[in-house]
């Protein structure tokens, strides 16, 4: 499938190829155009579709260029002034400003313009790679390759058997009798085997240990789903946000800093960002198939559960809350606080999570059994610095055990009803 | 000395050949192992042997082993937008008021990802009523999988749209016709409902509200109105009280809309300078045995007639007047020191009647004018009881006589609460147009045309005037869980107002009532107190009455004094399986009403109670008869009842609406005539025995005495702690040492002074047996309902009971010296008659007995697999994924506080209560687990609570101060008794609580050390 993608999109990749090498070598502005465009504007426009402002594919037609000139400089300015093109387009946006931009020169205005008024030359046909026959001759041949070995060994069989029965006949022809040969009387391996009683204790006590000992381990990984790795109904990538972006961890789980919970963020936090990232632009996985439009439909996906029309630029109020499959599932039985691990102790999301920011898709990175929480409050110091709650515990405490610094067991971490209740 | 004294729980153990009282003592669990365990009774003729049996078990759980490793996928789904208030995990809590016709609380709702789940006192709110077990059950009465879930037309669902058009257009056309119609509700005392209601009244003139109390305080309106000239009831400020004289008021049970335990137990705590300690004295005239004659210092158990009498005799002996009574010269003489002590209290003293007669209550008001009391408060009065029983009664006539075109009901459910409740039925199928506005499919809402489904009061606006110039709000806590409206929304559209009912609030407050302030600090705060007061004058004169009152006839026949249950009331929540499986503080029977029925008369009537050999209590049944209506109830022989008078209560034998599982007990309301409480019926054996699920002899401490501690005041006052609270001693190489020092004892110390240290102090003085703590207890900690076959068995689960012991009311001593007195023959007789029966009138202590934690705990040392351990900070730790259930813990518990899940109490059919439906389980406080079967389980001292204020501090790096840490238990007491914290902090109130003199701990020969200590009960007598 992957594949199959990669290919699809193969035609796509010569077609942006080709594209801008013909922008370098027949109009330099509007390279420089893209750059500025990019740097500038991208953020609430796109080409050709309305963002938080509008589509600026052919703006230039539409609007005289003066006029172009003066709103991009300072469009506030043209609103007050109660231009009545400036005013028009001010209220179809709901009122949201466009940004000034005093830096920009008349030239880089033009070279912007050029760029958005700039249509790339049809696609030329190209030639389908025959790559899909040649592949499929390929994996023939192999077939029949083995196929041939394998009729050829089958011969070979058959011809040994005719050769033993036809030297049979002619023995028997021959009056020659075939005597086989009297063998010594010996015990079979296995009786002796089983007339060896320290053998058979040896074997039995291996067979009862090794059995434990796989028992044990097989009971004891029993709802333990390390590696746990299941597909969400989004595609939600954290290597893309928290790797590639490096959007911290508490933006989205923001209520890990003062709740039990880290929390599963709601879509609109989501909307902050992507209300204004509606592509991904970033860099594809093709063997994986993630490719551009793969994410780009993930965001759609995104765009649907909370309600966003993409076109209007607002919600429609239908929603469709997403059920992301859960993958740290404590036992009912055990309370984990996450703000006293994340706020109060400090430790970071990684130490438990692992590489958050290098997984394309989520899963359990550590085993969460309990022996797993010990050891770490085993060896964990408590962070008291600047902490007024454990002055005085901390005092006390280090002085009774001698000790500059308390493990998180020393302050009772270990403590059944401190997680059990 | 206490120990003197011989306490019991149960009339049984005074029979000195019962043995049975000796067996429960030698065994934990009273119940074997039950026989049909595998769900057969034919186990001893099966085929399949012992070690079959193992074999299928062995592979069978091998086999549910491994099919149940495949682990389930769980999905969470997050808000789409998240509300800005709301974070996962994180507790809100809103003020509100609850108002339901019988409880008036303000208190704080606790939320968690927006459903209610547990509720708490407000007690910033000046007049807050102490939220009671009725109030802390509520929130489980909000997701009630009985309730209506729109609204209905003779049973069809309908639209609220189709509903109001037609509604309106038939109230329109009885408008017409000039046709009356009668609005009923209970009394709601809410201003804004008032003013909704009269412009509903302007736009329908022919209808006429109605405010029914199914309960009434009718003749205690109709004296105060006789003598201030206004339809109200005063409010009473018990904290002033130095003496109190209850002639037939439980006050601090549900007498005129209830709310006085918390002042009164200020009063009951001795207070003062070594020597000079002072505490109120209660003197109580009573026939049933009710929570205040068991708080009482002297209790007189004296029938209704008898009771009238004392107020004449007692307002003469004010007045220096004399009306001659039938009394006895012995209690003439009490009522005249009696008289003397009010007299000496000024304006601390304060009489109170709970008979419904006006004369009564208006002598006992007369008797307040004349003493000055500065308790009763008549210029703050309170609307919370509005209900005339005349005017009800004359509308049951006007609706049978065809008279009444329509009848709108909203909050009552007068079907079943009416005396005469055929007879409305029957009228009110006569009316045109009748609309029920209910939560459930009540008697009521069956029998008219249209229900409207209504919302809980968690999900309801509203307000209330809880005393003049004392305002309080009411706010939705959650979404509509259903598709209700209040009526208060469909009076205001019938009226053709486009106005929302909290709009309504808000605009009626703004110009009534804030003056300015703002509506969302009330809101928040959930209050508001205006300097309004009233300025009413006492104009009466009783003379007349109380010389009625004298000449009183007794009746032939038995007083049936009717009453309401602390757990059940007056019926609203009887399907709420808290407050059913709630024992009641007296009797301590759990899912049952019954004839409380003195010994006496018992024996007369040929009346019994037998105890099984399993501790379990049965009961004769009895036919009550009352001019011609006739009601059979088990009856419980019930130490205390006054002679010749019997108890029922009301709020039981529902059976619309309800879960069948709490179909329980006998409608009393029937004998509820003209809304008098006491009535004269005739009781007759009927056939067969009652099975009582009783928690009175379970859990015995296996004869242990000493678990209660008392003293009097004057022996508080006067002799060293040595005396009344001596320290157990234990003989060391023949020296007698403290059981709890060093010498005597032989575990290794443990140095608990570093960090926190967790004490509960329980003050017997100031509990007053409410069961609040009990609710507020199982809310907090998941503890499941069982029901009334595993009650029975003894397989309760309450973490938190509250034990009550009776006592004699002469200690030992006391006894050797009335022998000694006895002159004469016919004296000797009848004073050893009256010593061999305790049971005519105990005394009651009041005990709540939790989990010990002892810092020795005896269930840690033998459990096998160490689920049960010890923290630094003082609580006994319960690992319930670690528990086997092998219950030896329980067996070595000395407090029996150990309880042991038998079953599997959530999602279990063979339990249907809430757990059992995911509406009811809404109610689960997430932090702390739901326990399965075969586990151990008990009192954490609310582990999570503490851990929470400790994280919460950590969080803000900051200390804690006193106060912060609660559990359950001490943050739903109202009177104080249960105080709650860190002994390790010097400045604390537990930390002084434990230096007191009065503190002693529970066995503390058996050297636990328990981090639970209680107080010594001090008797005012």
């Amino acid at each position: 499938m992957h594949k199959d993608s990669f290919l699809a999109h193969l035609p796509l990749l010569i077609l942006s190829f080709c594209f801008s090498f013909v922008v370098a070598a027949q109009e330099p502005d509007i390279q420089k155009g893209k750059a500025l465009f990019n740097a500038n504007c991208a953020a609430c426009h796109k080409l050709n579709k309305r963002a938080v402002g509008p589509a600026l594919a052919g703006v230039s037609a539409k609007y005289d260029k003066e006029w172009l000139y003066s709103w991009i400089k300072n469009s506030t300015a043209m609103v007050k002034a109660g231009d009545a093109q400036a005013v028009a387009i001010f209220e179809e946006y709901n009122g949201s400003v466009m940004t000034s931009f005093p830096q920009l020169s008349n030239e880089d205005i033009d070279n912007i313009l050029a760029y958005s008024d700039y249509t790339p030359p049809a696609p030329a046909a190209a030639a389908q790679p025959a790559a899909s026959t040649t592949q499929a001759e390929g994996s023939f041949s192999n077939d029949l390759i083995l196929g041939v070995l394998v009729l050829v060994l089958a011969a070979l069989v058959v011809m040994l058997f005719l050769v033993t029965k036809t030297l049979k006949q002619i023995a028997a022809a021959n009056g020659i009798e075939v005597v086989k040969e009297k063998k010594p009387k010996r015990t079979p391996l296995w009786k002796a085997y089983a007339q060896n009683p320290f053998l058979v204790f040896v074997t039995v006590v291996f067979l009862l240990l090794s059995s434990a000992y796989v028992g044990y381990n097989y009971l004891m990984q029993v709802g333990i789903d390390q590696g746990y790795m299941p597909i969400q109904p989004i595609h939600y990538s954290h290597k893309i946000h928290a790797g590639d972006n490096q959007i911290e961890c508490k933006y989205c789980h923001s209520s890990a800093r003062v709740s039990k919970h880290s929390g599963i963020p709601s879509l609109n936090v989501c909307m902050n960002c992507h209300m204004n990232i509606a592509e991904y632009n970033g860099e594809e996985d093709l063997e994986k198939g993630y490719t551009k439009e793969f994410y780009t439909n993930e965001i759609k996906k995104l765009y649907k559960a909370v309600g966003w029309d993409e076109n209007t630029q607002s919600y429609t109020g239908e929603t469709q809350p997403v059920k992301w499959v859960r993958i740290h599932n404590l036992p009912d039985f055990v309370y984990f606080n996450h703000a006293q691990h994340v706020s109060v102790a400090g430790v970071d999301c990684q130490k438990c999570h692992g590489p958050v920011e290098e997984m394309e898709i989520m899963y359990q990175h550590s085993s969460l059994t309990m022996g797993w929480c010990i050891n770490c409050h085993r060896e964990t110091n408590v962070n008291v610095k600047d902490n007024a709650y454990y002055t005085k515990i901390h005092e006390e405490l280090s002085k009774k055990y001698g000790v500059e610094k308390l493990t998180a067991a020393q302050m009772g971490g270990l403590e059944c009803g401190k997680c059990h209740y | 000395m206490p120990n003197q004294k011989k306490y019991w729980k149960s009339e049984v153990e005074l029979n000195e050949q019962s043995t049975l009282v000796e067996e429960l003592a030698q065994k934990e669990f009273a119940q074997k192992l039950p026989e049909d365990l595998l769900g057969t009774t034919e186990l001893p003729e099966s085929d399949t042997s012992r070690r079959d049996f193992l074999k299928y078990m062995g592979f069978s759980t091998a086999a549910a082993t491994l099919a149940a490793c495949e682990g389930p996928v769980n999905t969470s789904i997050p808000y789409v937008v998240q509300p800005e208030q709301i974070i996962p995990g994180i507790a809100n809590y809103y003020a509100t008021t609850i108002v339901d016709g019988f409880d008036t609380a303000s208190v704080l709702i606790k939320t968690r990802e927006g459903r209610p789940i547990k509720v708490e006192n407000n007690t910033d709110a000046p007049v807050n009523n102490i939220a009671n077990a009725r109030v802390h059950a509520s929130v489980l009465s909000l997701y009630d999988s009985m309730r209506v879930q729109g609204p209905t037309q003779s049973g069809v669902d309908v639209s609220w749209e189709t509903l109001e058009a037609n509604v309106g257009q038939q109230l329109a056309q009885l408008a017409d016709e000039k046709s009356p119609v009668a609005l009923i509700t209970p009394s709601l005392a809410s201003p804004t409902t008032a003013q909704i209601i009269s412009d509903f009244q302007a736009k329908f003139p022919n209808v006429t509200h109605y405010a029914y109390d199914a309960v009434s305080e009718t003749a205690a309106l109709n004296a105060f109105e006789q003598a201030y000239g206004k339809r109200a009831l005063p409010s009473y400020d018990f904290s002033k009280a130095t003496c109190i004289v209850s002639i037939g008021a439980d006050f601090l049970g549900d007498w005129q809309g209830r709310g006085f335990e918390s002042g009164y137990a200020k009063t009951r705590v001795p207070k003062g300078k070594n020597g000079k300690a002072k505490m109120s004295k209660h003197y109580q005239f009573e026939a049933n045995m009710t929570l205040s004659g068991a708080n009482a210092d002297y209790r007189f158990p004296t029938t209704a007639t008898e009771q009238q009498f004392v107020l004449a005799a007692l307002y003469g002996a004010l007045t220096n007047q004399s009306f001659p009574t039938p009394l006895s010269a012995e209690v003439k003489k009490k009522v005249a020191k009696i008289a003397a002590e009010l007299k000496a209290a000024g304006n601390g003293a304060i009489v109170v009647t709970g008979l419904q007669n006006e004369d009564a209550q208006r002598a006992a008001l007369a008797m307040n004018q004349v003493l000055g009391s500065a308790v009763i408060d008549v210029q703050h009065n309170t609307q919370l009881r509005q209900g005339n029983a005349s005017v009800m009664s004359q509308l049951v006539n006007d609706l049978n006589a065809g008279k009444i075109g329509g009848v709108i009901m909203a909050g009552v459910n007068p079907a079943y609460t009416l005396p005469n409740a055929d007879a409305f039925v029957a009228g009110l199928k006569k009316a045109k147009l009748s609309v029920a506005f209910s939560m459930k499919n009540d008697e009521t809402a069956i029998h008219s045309q249209w229900v409207a489904a209504a919302p809980h009061y968690l999900e309801s606006w509203g307000d209330v005037e809880m005393k003049t110039g004392h305002f309080a709000l009411t706010q939705p806590t959650i979404r509509p869980l259903f598709d209700t409206k209040q009526f208060q929304d469909v009076l205001l559209s019938l009226s053709g107002s486009t106005q929302k009912y909290d709009d309504a609030i808000k605009a009626y407050w703004s110009s009534n009532i804030l003056g300015g302030t703002s509506f969302n600090e009330a809101l928040h705060d959930g209050y508001v107190v205006t300097k309004k007061s009233d300025n009413l004058r006492y104009s009466d004169n009783v003379d007349a009455l109380v010389q009625r009152l004298a000449r009183a006839k007794a009746k032939a026949g038995l007083e049936l004094h009717l009453y309401t249950k602390t757990g059940i009331g007056d019926g609203q929540q009887a399907n709420n399986p808290w407050l059913q499986e709630l024992p009641d503080p007296i009797t301590r029977v759990t899912w049952d009403n019954y004839l409380t029925v003195s010994k006496a008369d018992a024996e007369s009537l040929g009346l019994k109670n037998i105890n099984q050999s399993d501790g379990a209590l049965d009961g004769s049944i009895a036919e009550i008869t009352l001019n011609g209506t006739t009601v059979k109830a088990p009856v419980l022989i019930q130490p205390g009842q006054a002679k010749g008078t019997v108890g029922l209560a009301l709020g039981y034998g529902k059976t619309a609406g309800m879960k069948s599982e709490m179909q329980v007990g006998t409608n009393a309301y029937p004998l509820y005539k003209n809304f008098n409480p006491i009535q004269t019926v005739s009781v007759t054996v009927a056939d067969g025995m009652h099975e009582f699920a009783c928690t009175q002899l379970q859990n015995t401490l296996m004869g242990r005495g000493e678990i209660v501690r008392e003293t009097t005041l004057e022996i508080f006052n006067t002799k060293d702690a040595k005396y009344w609270n001596p320290m157990t001693q234990v003989s060391r190489d023949h020296v007698e040492v403290d059981v709890t020092s060093q010498e005597a004892d032989m575990w290794q110390p443990f140095d608990r002074s570093i960090g926190h240290h967790f004490n509960l102090s329980i003050d017997l003085n100031a509990c007053t047996g409410c069961g609040a703590c009990v609710i507020a207890c199982h809310a907090e900690n998941n503890v499941p309902v069982v029901g009334k076959r595993e009650i029975r068995k003894s397989r309760d689960m309450h973490w938190l009971r509250i034990d009550r012991y009776y006592s004699s009311e002469e200690t030992f001593e006391a006894d050797l010296e009335k022998v000694d007195n006895i002159s004469g023959l016919g004296e000797s007789l009848s004073t050893f008659g009256k010593m061999e029966d305790p049971s005519a009138n105990p005394q009651v202590t009041f005990q709540p007995v939790m989990c010990q934690h002892c810092n020795h705990a005896p269930c840690e040392t033998v459990c096998p697999v160490a689920a049960s351990s010890h923290g630094r900070q003082g609580q006994n730790h319960m690992a319930y994924n670690r528990c086997v259930g092998t219950r030896y813990c329980a067996n070595n518990c000395p407090y029996k506080v150990r309880r042991f899940n038998w079953f599997l109490y959530n999602k279990n059919d063979e339990f249907d209560y809430h757990m059992n439906d995911d509406l009811g389980r809404m109610v689960l406080n997430p932090d702390v687990v739901v326990r399965s079967r075969g586990v151990m389980e008990k009192c954490s001292l609310c582990i999570q609570m503490t851990q929470k204020t400790i994280l919460d501090a950590k969080l803000e790096g900051r200390e804690i101060k006193d106060g912060e840490f609660q559990t359950a238990c001490s943050n739903a007491c109202g009177t104080g008794a249960l105080a709650f914290g860190d002994i390790n902090d010097k400045e604390s109130e537990v930390a002084h609580l434990k230096e007191d003199k009065r503190m002693y701990h529970l066995l503390e020969s058996v050297g636990t050390e328990p981090n639970v200590m209680y107080q010594v009960k001090v008797r005012n007598t």
